[in-house]
């Protein structure tokens, strides 16, 4: 019992183990596997490996359409996208989705010219 | 029914993390039968192995249970290797190692602070807890995540660890050790807890061979039993007892929880000092074809997972035997003669991982 109460007493002295969060947010690590951002589409070549090597079925590539689009609640964030494009062009982020209010997919169009557009929706 | 009741233990229990249902038959206080149904977190994960390439299914079978995901993902390559004929480099098998007895330190620690919210210890649940944290922290700085951290892949480990990460390591696990030791004094000598495990489930040796369990409780009751001894990723050579106690009840299999702590930290420490350098991976050619059985040493036992393919991308059949389907025979059969107040306890000494189970 008295080992306990010098645990308890230690822990009274010492600062809490958890954090304020919404106050004080801790810095992801930097290896940290977060989220799929997104992609740099105007270097994507719609070959579609991420698409199929996607275990959650949540990337769809459209080469006719040139779209790329990837469903954020389907991802389980393995990273095996960012792993396996060729142009190493499907950026991860350290850091954690955020939550929101709707179910978006996160869609990217090459557009036809140099110039790039992404919208989401 | 003679003077018995019927009293419902689960699915929802502030025991349980996992939905375990047990009928349980008393007679007055006392257990004369349990009857388990389980079946409430069936996903058909081994099904959907079936309908993904062989690659892909480290990622499905990792999500069969959180705790000990990379010793599922470690038995399904494992397996998927020797069937295919694949030499992993030996910097591969040292990760393997070091993550994987990372996970059995986050697991065991887990387990303790449920157990001390079993007993109504709030303060050690919480103390417990918060030694684990430094567990995850290192895991989710080395591998990605904190819990499912994907890191093996068939043919070797997807990330390393460079030097100063593993120095890293070494710090924080020699920090955690000397938490450990001083909740392992308030679990071993505390009158509280000794009172609700001394002599509570006890499990003959005989009758744990008969019943077939295994990991913490078939040496809780004196079977020197490890998977890991067979030498399986780099194992073989590092320097590995079977941590085992002879009392065989709850006390005994708490305490054997404890001494793994200690080992798996030796055992980090051990694969530190020796790991070599080189490749991590090896690139995976062609389609696996035959069947194959592979074993590992998860937290709660042994794992046995059954893989047959048929030279296609994707695998015919893929059956997984988690240690808590083979424990749950064992409580079955010690729960009878027990009180009511001693059964969450007594369900948390097999360490139930519900998710595993029924995949």
């Amino acid at each position: 019992m008295f080992d306990m109460i010098g645990n308890i007493f230690k822990n009274l002295g010492t600062k809490p183990a958890t954090r304020c969060y919404p106050f004080e947010k801790r810095e992801p690590f930097e290896a940290s596997r977060g989220r799929v951002k997104g992609i740099e589409i105007e270097k994507c070549i719609f070959c579609g490996i991420c698409s199929r090597k996607c275990p959650a079925d949540a990337i769809r590539v459209d080469r006719n359409a040139k779209s790329w689009e990837i469903d954020p609640f389907k991802c389980v964030i393995c990273g095996a996208c960012a792993e396996v494009c060729p142009k190493k062009c499907v950026i991860m982020d350290e850091a954690y989705t955020q939550p929101t209010t709707a179910k978006d997919k996160l869609t990217y169009v090459q557009a036809a010219k140099e110039e790039s557009q992404s919208q989401a929706g | 029914m003679n003077g018995k009741t019927v009293i419902p233990f689960g699915p929802q229990h502030p025991v349980l993390p996992e939905p375990l249902q047990l009928k349980l038959v008393m007679q007055d206080e006392k257990i004369v039968e349990a009857i388990p149904a389980i079946g409430y977190v069936h996903r058909g994960l081994e099904k959907l192995t079936e309908t993904k390439e062989f690659t892909q299914n480290v990622f499905v079978i990792e999500r069969i249970c959180g705790i000990c995901s990379f010793k599922h993902a470690l038995a399904y390559c494992q397996g998927m290797e020797n069937l295919m004929g694949i030499e992993v480099p030996d910097r591969a098998r040292f990760l393997r190692v070091i993550w994987g007895e990372l996970h059995r330190m986050h697991s065991h620690l887990l387990w303790l602070g449920l157990l001390a919210d079993a007993f109504g210890f709030e303060s050690l649940f919480m103390q417990a807890w918060r030694d684990r944290e430094k567990v995850m922290d290192i895991m989710e700085a080395t591998a990605g995540s904190r819990v499912i951290i994907s890191t093996n892949q068939i043919g070797g480990t997807r990330r390393d660890i460079s030097p100063e990460m593993l120095a890293k390591i070494v710090d924080v696990v020699n920090d955690v050790k000397e938490d450990i030791e001083r909740v392992e004094k308030v679990f071993c000598n505390d009158y509280t807890v000794k009172h609700r495990m001394v002599g509570i489930g006890v499990l003959s040796k005989e009758n744990a061979k008969l019943w077939g369990a295994v990991g913490p409780m078939a040496r809780g009751s004196g079977i020197a039993e490890d998977v890991r001894t067979l030498g399986y990723a780099a194992y073989g050579e590092l320097d590995l007892e079977p941590v085992v106690e002879t009392d065989g009840d709850c006390y005994a299999r708490m305490k054997v929880r404890l001494r793994e702590l200690y080992q798996s930290i030796d055992l980090i420490k051990q694969a530190i000092a020796k790991i070599p350098e080189g490749p991590i991976n090896v690139p995976v050619k062609g389609n696996p074809n035959g069947e194959v059985i592979s074993r590992v040493e998860q937290p709660r036992g042994e794992a046995l997972y059954y893989m047959r393919a048929n030279g296609g991308k994707t695998l015919d059949r893929l059956r997984v035997r988690t240690p808590t389907f083979a424990n749950i025979p064992t409580l079955l059969k010690m729960l009878p003669g027990h009180h009511l107040a001693d059964v969450p306890i007594l369900i948390l000494t097999i360490d139930p991982c519900i998710s595993c189970t029924e995949r």
